[in-house]
């Protein structure tokens, strides 16, 4: 239970820790929430650990041209009280109670959480909702990716062992855009057996239209693109039976915190759950 | 792996001292500074007995390396109080018998310590929920919670 022998580097700028990861066997470290436990474990053992929490720049929330940049080492809890995110996004705040627990949001970071990968995870999720695009520093510069480039499976991603996600772009919404997160997991602060998202957009009594996001039944977080298309121009009373089926072809773990079937009648249950209070919450703003 | 040295604030007092920056900083803050206040349970995250705060902040210990630590100000379950000079929380733990073998208890207060700043706590479901990350094989958890209400309804002006 304790970690192997590493070096150990505290880069002061995003540059310093690029360089710092040119080395055959370097591992960045944020949080550490995840990544540490690994390494308590030995199931990873780096030679060479780059800490980059002294990095104050990639700490910043700040307002860019048409949304929200969320800086990789943001906390959980910085996030959930950060007013421009509360104003823009209200659905993270929401999500971030369901982060693991109080000393574990102050620490953990969305930059760690995207890149360690885990598909019932909730900003892998509201990232996937939101259509962010996701920041990555590398030797030649930045690029950016959708979460459907960057996430392959449970802990691998597009991300080169030479870069480091720095940011992510959340796009503004339009104004009269409800949004709900909710999940459903064994112990208040345990990982998520299914988790569910929704943005909503009214026209009249009908939805204008709508986004579906799906944690914990998949390799990763999933977009509902069926559902979303055809929750287009539906009333609410319509979206029960659209969503119903809405996981029957997917292939979830089947593991000791669920089974699959479990995972998918959880589902269509929570996505009801969200859309109705998403589009109940775009309806009180219009 | 060569040794570095760490220089923290610890309960107000700033220090130097030299351990291997792998080193977890439960371990640091037991063997290299004496303070076995901190316990460590499950070392990786889980259960809550580590709990620090770190910059201001709580965070388990044992989820952080001693060479993070340079810099870094550090209050442990000894900055809390003494048994001669108790914290009121600790107090309220005595008086409502809010631990029994006494292991997961500092790691409570410390939790305590910070959702009494930060979190409204309006139902004992609210304390329940905000000391989940805590874990406690003795007491079954209703004296934690009513230690926690006192401390609540203290803190907010209401009569019980």
């Amino acid at each position: 239970m304790k970690p192997a022998s590493f070096e150990y580097l505290r880069p002061g700028t995003v540059d310093e820790a690029i360089a710092a990861l040119d080395h055959e066997d370097a591992k960045i470290i944020a949080g550490g929430q995840s990544l540490v436990p690994m390494m308590n474990f030995r199931l990873v053992q780096p030679e060479r650990l780059v800490d980059i929490n002294g990095i104050a720049d990639l700490g910043q929330v700040t307002a860019v041209d048409g949304g929200v940049r969320i800086g990789a080492l943001v906390r959980h809890a910085q996030a959930a009280r950060d007013t421009m995110l509360g104003t823009a996004f209200p659905i993270i705040g929401e999500a971030m109670r369901h982060v693991a627990h109080v000393a574990i949001r102050n620490r953990g970071t969305i930059g760690g959480s995207l890149s360690h990968a885990d598909p019932s995870a909730e900003w892998p999720l509201l990232v996937s909702l939101l259509d962010g695009a996701i920041e990555i520093t590398g030797k030649s510069g930045v690029r950016t990716c959708g979460t459907e480039e960057f996430f392959f499976s449970p802990l691998m991603t597009d991300l080169e062992e030479d870069e480091l996600l720095t940011g992510v772009v959340l796009p503004s919404l339009p104004d009269g855009a409800g949004m709900a997160f909710d999940e459903v997991s064994q112990r208040a602060g345990d990982f998520a057996v299914v988790a569910c998202g929704a943005v909503v957009a009214m026209d009249g009594p009908c939805i204008g239209s709508a986004r579906l996001a799906l944690g914990g039944l998949g390799d990763t977080p999933l977009r509902a693109t069926e559902v979303e298309v055809a929750l287009t121009g539906a009333t609410l009373d319509d979206i029960a039976g659209i969503v119903a089926d809405c996981a029957v072809d997917l292939e979830p773990n089947d593991d000791m915190h669920a089974s699959a079937g479990y995972r998918r009648s959880l589902a269509p249950v929570l996505a009801r759950r969200v859309l109705i209070r998403a589009a109940e919450r775009a309806k009180g703003k219009t | 792996m060569t040794a570095i040295d760490i220089t923290l604030t610890v309960n107000g007092e700033t220090m130097t001292t030299r351990a291997e920056p792998r080193m977890l900083a439960s371990d640091f803050l037991r063997e290299k500074l004496g303070l076995t206040g901190t316990h460590v349970g499950c070392e990786h995250g889980v259960c809550g007995a580590c709990t620090i705060k770190l910059n201001g902040v709580t965070a388990r210990s044992c989820l952080l390396f001693a060479g993070q630590l340079d810099g870094a100000e550090v209050t442990t379950v000894e900055g809390l109080g003494s048994p001669r000079r108790m914290h009121r929380i600790q107090e309220a733990f005595r008086k409502h018998h809010a631990l029994q073998c006494g292991f997961c208890t500092p790691g409570f207060l410390m939790t305590v310590s910070e959702i009494l700043e930060t979190e409204e706590l309006r139902t004992d479901d609210d304390i329940r929920d905000a000391l989940s990350g805590n874990l406690c094989r003795c007491t079954g958890y209703e004296h934690i919670v009513r230690a926690v209400r006192e401390l609540v309804n203290e803190r907010d002006g209401v009569t019980a």
